[in-house]
C-alpha cells in the first residue's frame, strides 16, 4: 500500500477505452460529471433570470425571452432532464458511498432505474410547467 | 526503519491538499440539494415564460424566497466543490490548476450572491 509507486498507474477518468472496458455503469459515471458541468451554465442563466426579474419588467422580458425562444427551450429542456440524471444518479452515488448497494446483481438495476426516473421526473416536470 | 505510519506519509498529499474534509462537505451539500432541489424547481418551472408580475408574486412568498436562496447558497456551494475536482482531475500544471481553482471559486461565489441578492430584493418590493 505504501509503497510509493503511483506514478505510471493509469487516472481514473483516462482509464476507460483502453484498459477498462466500457459498461453501463462507467457510462452513467461519465454522464453524472457531464450533467453536473453543463448544470453549472444553466445555474448562471439562472441567476441571469432571477437578476433580470429584480431590475425590471423590460429587461426581465429580454431575458425571459431568450429563455423561452425555440433554442433556450431547447436548452431549458436539456438541462431539466441533465438535472433529474444528476439528482438520481447523485442519489445512487450517495447510497454507494453508504457502501450499501454495490454488489455486480444490484448495478444493473438501480442504474436503468436511475434512467426510468429521469425520464418521468423530466415528462412531468413538463406537464407541471405547461400547466402553470 | 521506517518509523512514520502509512497514514501519516500521505497526510496532506493529493492535489487539494485536504481530500477527505472536501469529500466529506460535497456529501452534505448533495443530501441538502435532495429536498431543496424538488421545492425549488416546480415554483420556477412554473413562473419561467410568465409574466413579470408573475415572477415578482412568486418570489415575493417568503417561502419560496427562502427556498430560492437556500437552492442558490447550496447549489453554487455544491457547484464549486463539483467543478473542483474536475479541475484536478484534468489541469496538470500547478500554476494553471491553482489560477482556475481560485477562479472557480470567486465565479461561482459572484454568482451566488448575484442571485440571492436579486431573490432578496423581490421579495423585500424593491
Amino acid at each position: 500500500m505504501a509503497d510509493g509507486n503511483r506514478s505510471n498507474r493509469p487516472l481514473s477518468p483516462f482509464m476507460i477505452g483502453p484498459y477498462y472496458r466500457p459498461q453501463i455503469n462507467s457510462i452513467m459515471s461519465i454522464c453524472h460529471r457531464i450533467t453536473g458541468v453543463g448544470l453549472a451554465l444553466t445555474g448562471v442563466l439562472l441567476v441571469w433570470w432571477l437578476l433580470a426579474a429584480a431590475t425590471g419588467p423590460g429587461y426581465f422580458y429580454f431575458v425571459d425571452g431568450l429563455m423561452t425562444s425555440w433554442i433556450g427551450t431547447l436548452v431549458m429542456l436539456v438541462s431539466l432532464a441533465a438535472l433529474w440524471y444528476h439528482f438520481f444518479s447523485g442519489i445512487r452515488h450517495l447510497v454507494w458511498d453508504a457502501g450499501e448497494g454495490l454488489d455486480k446483481s444490484m448495478i444493473r438495476p438501480t442504474g436503468i432505474a436511475v434512467l426510468v426516473a429521469t425520464a418521468v421526473m423530466t415528462a412531468l416536470t413538463i406537464v407541471i410547467a405547461l400547466w402553470g | 526503519m521506517q518509523f512514520r505510519t502509512d497514514r501519516q506519509r500521505v497526510r496532506g498529499l493529493g492535489t487539494s491538499g485536504h481530500g477527505t474534509g472536501h469529500w466529506w462537505s460535497q456529501r452534505i451539500t448533495s443530501i441538502a440539494l435532495v429536498p431543496l432541489t424538488i421545492v425549488f424547481l416546480f415554483p420556477f418551472v412554473q413562473a419561467l415564460g410568465g409574466t413579470w408580475e408573475r415572477v415578482r408574486e412568486v418570489y415575493a412568498h417568503p417561502f419560496n424566497a427562502v427556498v430560492a436562496i437556500l437552492f442558490l447558497a447550496v447549489g453554487f456551494r455544491h457547484l464549486q466543490q463539483g467543478i473542483q475536482v474536475v479541475i484536478e482531475d484534468y489541469v496538470h500544471d500547478k500554476p494553471l490548476l491553482v489560477t482556475l481553482l481560485i477562479a472557480n471559486t470567486l465565479l461561482t461565489l459572484a454568482f451566488a450572491m448575484t442571485g440571492i441578492f436579486s431573490v432578496a430584493m423581490i421579495a423585500f418590493g424593491a
